[in-house]
């Protein structure tokens, strides 16, 4: 997986970003096996895009990748020594009741930057991210796409090794869905290892390099996107880009 | 005319009566010291309860909720017992000081601010949580991330707890004394009035009282009305 869309790799990263593994992973709930047992390893270039019907286990996959859950069996890895610095961003973005530049700011410190440096980081992300204009209005009173935009500066005043994206742009309209996708893009130049959970298909083949497909909890195939997209192995994944209903 | 007890109260209250304005000053030194006192110990300590997961935890939080309702009067008896020449804070003497009122009232406001704000901080907590542990704080940093951002409805919950002070008679009574000039206030001014008889200066205290109830009301419909605005 390592040669996968291995000409971005110039413009993307100098250092990769850790690898992550699922290792016999599975998750119970009130004796219910949701998902897994599965493992794989992300260690590609990505972005890696996770796919399959709703109920799937997409969220809860990504929520243990992240560390929001834990696993009943099995364990999360990763290629670094330490936890890489991660962020996420969620479906519905949760904000502060606090201005825009304020939720940037508050980031900051809970991650120890230091006082001074802050400001000048929270608005060149603003600025990034095209929130200039906004940046002392009260971060919940932003129109939906804005809300998601600062969540993704959020992430990115944080410089994080790894991002997680679920459902990132499901509640969007077209123009702030390109906002969010080029978004997605910057990060990936930016050397982030980027998992992204979608329902689309099209959205799918705009970002994806590889994809991981998962269907009643299982991960039924984890191949590149052309693959994917082309010539997907499993049943499963074949049916799903035929359009065909999937369980 | 002029012995009508409602104009002899406006005209006391329209002239700057001392006696009046001294019971006034008072009242509200009283009430806002004891306040900040139990907003300063009440919101950390309800933000800790809605944060933490401890045994007799559910415990607590019914205690809390049951005090919220404790009867002045008790509260009185309490303080009153702790602060007596015999009891086991005789030593510091506030008996029947304006010291003694504010203990009593920080009792009485004290179980309001932390069962609410506890209640409010938990609500919030639900929806951060997931954002908060995405971004590694631990839980002690959860909680002036939550109080600051619950900061209207502590708002709101504060002015609740200066009226419960404010309006208390039956503690400060018995702690304070009512001793003209050093520990009496609006309410206790009130009820001693009333008995002998001075009604111009019980009614206009009621006046003033009664005013101060409305506006500490205001204030918490403006808070509530311009936070919704704010925050979505």
């Amino acid at each position: 997986m390592t040669s996968m869309n291995a000409p971005l790799l110039a413009s993307s990263a100098l250092l990769s970003p850790p690898a992550l593994g699922f290792d016999g992973v599975a998750y119970s709930h009130e004796e219910r096996l949701l998902l897994g047992p599965c493992s794989f390893t992300l260690d590609g270039i990505g972005p890696t895009l996770v796919m399959g019907p709703n109920g799937a286990g997409k969220s809860l996959l990504l929520r243990l990748a992240h560390g929001l859950l834990f696993p009943t069996e099995g364990r999360v890895t990763w290629s670094s020594d330490r936890k890489p610095r991660q962020a996420m961003v969620f479906q519905q973005p949760v904000l502060l009741r606090r201005s825009a530049v304020a939720n940037l700011i508050h980031a900051l410190a809970v991650n120890n930057v230091p006082r001074r440096e802050r400001a000048k980081l929270a608005y060149d992300a603003l600025e990034r991210f095209g929130l200039t204009a906004c940046a002392k209005t009260p971060a919940r009173v932003l129109s939906g796409g804005q809300q998601q935009r600062l969540a993704l500066a959020r992430a990115w005043v944080l410089s994080p090794q790894v991002l997680f994206l679920d459902e990132p742009t499901s509640a969007l309209d077209p123009a702030a869905i390109k906002a969010v996708e080029a978004a997605v893009r910057e990060f990936h130049q930016r050397g982030t290892r980027i998992v992204m959970t979608t329902h689309d298909i099209h959205q799918a083949r705009r970002l994806a390099g590889d994809v991981l497909f998962l269907s009643g909890g299982k991960v039924r195939e984890h191949t590149p996107a052309d693959v994917f997209f082309d010539a997907p192995v499993s049943p499963e994944a074949q049916a799903f880009i035929a359009g065909e209903l999937v369980e | 005319m002029e012995n009508n007890a409602f104009y002899v109260a406006l005209s006391l209250l329209l002239n700057f009566d001392a006696p009046l304005y001294q019971i006034v000053a008072l009242s509200l030194q009283v009430s806002l010291f004891a306040v900040l006192i139990a907003a300063v110990l009440g919101f950390p300590l309800g933000a800790a309860v809605a944060l933490w997961r401890f045994r007799g935890r559910g415990g607590v939080i019914v205690v809390l909720n049951a005090l919220m309702g404790l009867p002045p009067v008790v509260a009185g008896l309490v303080v009153y017992l702790l602060l007596s020449r015999a009891g086991p804070l005789g030593e510091w003497g506030l008996l029947f000081t304006p010291g003694a009122m504010v203990i009593a009232q920080v009792v009485l406001v004290l179980p309001i601010l932390a069962a609410l704000s506890r209640q409010k901080v938990e609500e919030m907590l639900d929806e951060y949580r997931d954002q908060f542990v995405s971004l590694g704080m631990s839980r002690a940093r959860m909680m002036p991330t939550l109080l600051w951002d619950a900061r209207f409805a502590l708002l709101t919950v504060l002015l609740a707890g200066f009226g419960r002070a404010s309006a208390e008679v039956g503690a400060v009574m018995m702690v304070g004394g009512n001793i003209a000039g050093v520990t009496r206030v609006m309410t206790t001014s009130i009820v001693l009035e009333t008995g002998k008889g001075n009604l111009p200066l019980a009614l206009g205290l009621g006046i003033v009282l009664l005013t101060l109830v409305m506006l500490i009301n205001a204030g918490a419909y403006l808070v509530g009305e311009f936070s919704r605005r704010r925050t979505g």
